[in-house]
């Protein structure tokens, strides 16, 4: 059944926007290509931040919500004003703007992440006070930029580009939330001392990156 | 500190020498004591993608020492005219300012290995290296200090990316910069590439062992 989904996704298929196609997508950038633990993105929070439960789904929470917001728009922005000849319905068929792309990308998503800051804060200072300071980081997050510039380099239509935003947020999501959930079990261990820390999280993180490979063989 | 330090440089003027204390500390702490990646736990997240052969790692580990360099430099020309509460913001367009030069650069004279990189050269942005010394350091230090300590910070990065490199293609193709090193005499007698090192787990796994590594020598743990 997965299999079968995921295979829907393959570009044989002809019709990539159906339903079937966008959860096949879905399901494959949840597990099989982990846009942590297969893409390595978004490590540094990652890191930081796994050290405890209640502030990693915290931070995933925001991941997703500002990954599924910054792809969309990103794509909008590659479409019509900075790819080779995109400024057509402007008039100007010959421009070419992509050498501006990180600058446009990296400035919407922080201005996106500025948005969502101050939404956060007008209506809802509890979940406000929760995230606290990982609001402001996303916008240095890795994996928000690989994820706008993964979107490019596969030549998402929009609802791809939208159904991968989502999708890949929710991956990173699921990563961090079970790997505070594992370090939260790591305490009590008896790690040896120069180990202890980052050493473990890695090697732990390489372990669950093989379980999660273990999705692409079917 | 552990490095073997230069002699200092004998007629030093007293007032603002090139290469005085503060300088060299700037470049040579970073190699091995506060390695940013070992030590700081910073920049990992685009090092494990680029380290499946050793000459994209030397690629992006120049092109890292090289973004850090420029940008620390030219942030600490401008640190004081820098409101504080859009700093994050300043210091992305400068960073991916020049990012986007060395970018171009790779796909001019480069091709096919910015093809390879794809988007991890983009990702330098994003680099927590980068904007970690921006923060920490160019932010309070003259520009010239700042440049070494980017230089210094980028290098401790690449060495690590390097090692990482050369251990994934070495064990996982046989080969080091595209050069057949295991013998095929070897491979008649059963031996098999380690097809795990190519993909992510054997990379989160070698960088722990790395880290393990250096922990050990330099003696550090956490808590």
């Amino acid at each position: 059944m997965l299999a079968s989904l995921i295979a829907f996704q393959d570009a044989s298929n002809p019709n990539p926007n159906g339903i079937g196609a966008l959860v096949g997508l879905t399901l494959r950038n949840l597990f099989v290509e982990n846009i942590l633990l297969a893409y390595f993105l978004g490590m540094c929070s990652y890191l930081a931040v796994s050290k405890r439960v209640d502030s990693a789904i915290g931070l995933g929470v925001a991941v997703v919500f500002v990954q599924f917001l910054t792809v969309p728009m990103n794509w909008a922005f590659h479409n019509y004003i900075l790819a080779p000849g995109a400024l057509a319905w402007a008039g100007l068929p010959d421009t070419d703007l992509i050498y501006l792309e990180f600058l446009t990308f990296i400035a919407s998503i922080a201005a996106a992440t500025q948005v969502v800051e101050m939404a956060v804060d007008k209506f809802s200072p509890k979940l406000y006070a929760a995230l606290g300071i990982f609001l402001p980081l996303i916008a240095v997050n890795c994996a928000i930029l690989g994820g706008s510039l993964f979107m490019v380099q596969k030549n998402f239509t929009f609802p791809q580009a939208v159904t991968y935003g989502f999708a890949s947020g929710a991956g990173w999501a699921l990563a961090i939330i079970s790997m505070a959930t594992i370090r939260w079990k790591l305490r009590t261990a008896q790690v040896p001392g120069p180990l202890r820390g980052l050493g473990i999280t890695f090697i732990t993180t390489g372990l669950v990156a093989m379980a999660f490979m273990t999705f692409s063989g079917i | 500190m552990t490095t073997p330090v230069a002699p200092p440089r004998a007629p030093a003027p007293p007032k603002a020498p090139l290469f005085g204390k503060p300088e060299r500390k700037a470049v040579l702490d970073p190699l091995w004591d506060n390695n940013p990646l070992a030590f700081q736990v910073l920049g990992i997240c685009s090092s494990l993608a680029v380290t499946t052969r050793l000459d994209k790692a030397l690629v992006m580990g120049l092109g890292v020492t090289l973004v850090t360099a420029l940008s620390n430099l030219l942030i600490s020309c401008m640190r004081n005219y820098i409101p504080s509460k859009i700093r994050i913001i300043v210091q992305l367009v400068v960073v991916s300012g020049v990012v986007i030069v060395f970018d171009q650069f790779l796909h001019a004279y480069m091709y096919d290995l910015s093809k390879q990189l794809s988007v991890f050269v983009g990702l330098i942005i994003t680099n927590c290296i980068v904007m970690g010394r921006l923060e920490a350091y160019a932010m309070q230090n003259p520009p010239w200090r700042s440049f070494l300590d980017g230089i210094g910070n980028g290098l401790g990065y690449a060495w690590i990316l390097a090692i990482v490199g050369t251990v994934r293609e070495l064990l996982g193709s046989g080969k080091i910069l595209g050069y057949q090193i295991v013998p095929t005499a070897l491979y008649d007698a059963g031996y098999v590439n380690n097809g795990l090192m190519v993909l992510a787990p054997g990379a989160f796994c070698l960088l722990g062992i790395i880290v393990w590594i250096q922990r050990s020598i330099s003696g550090y743990a956490e808590k």
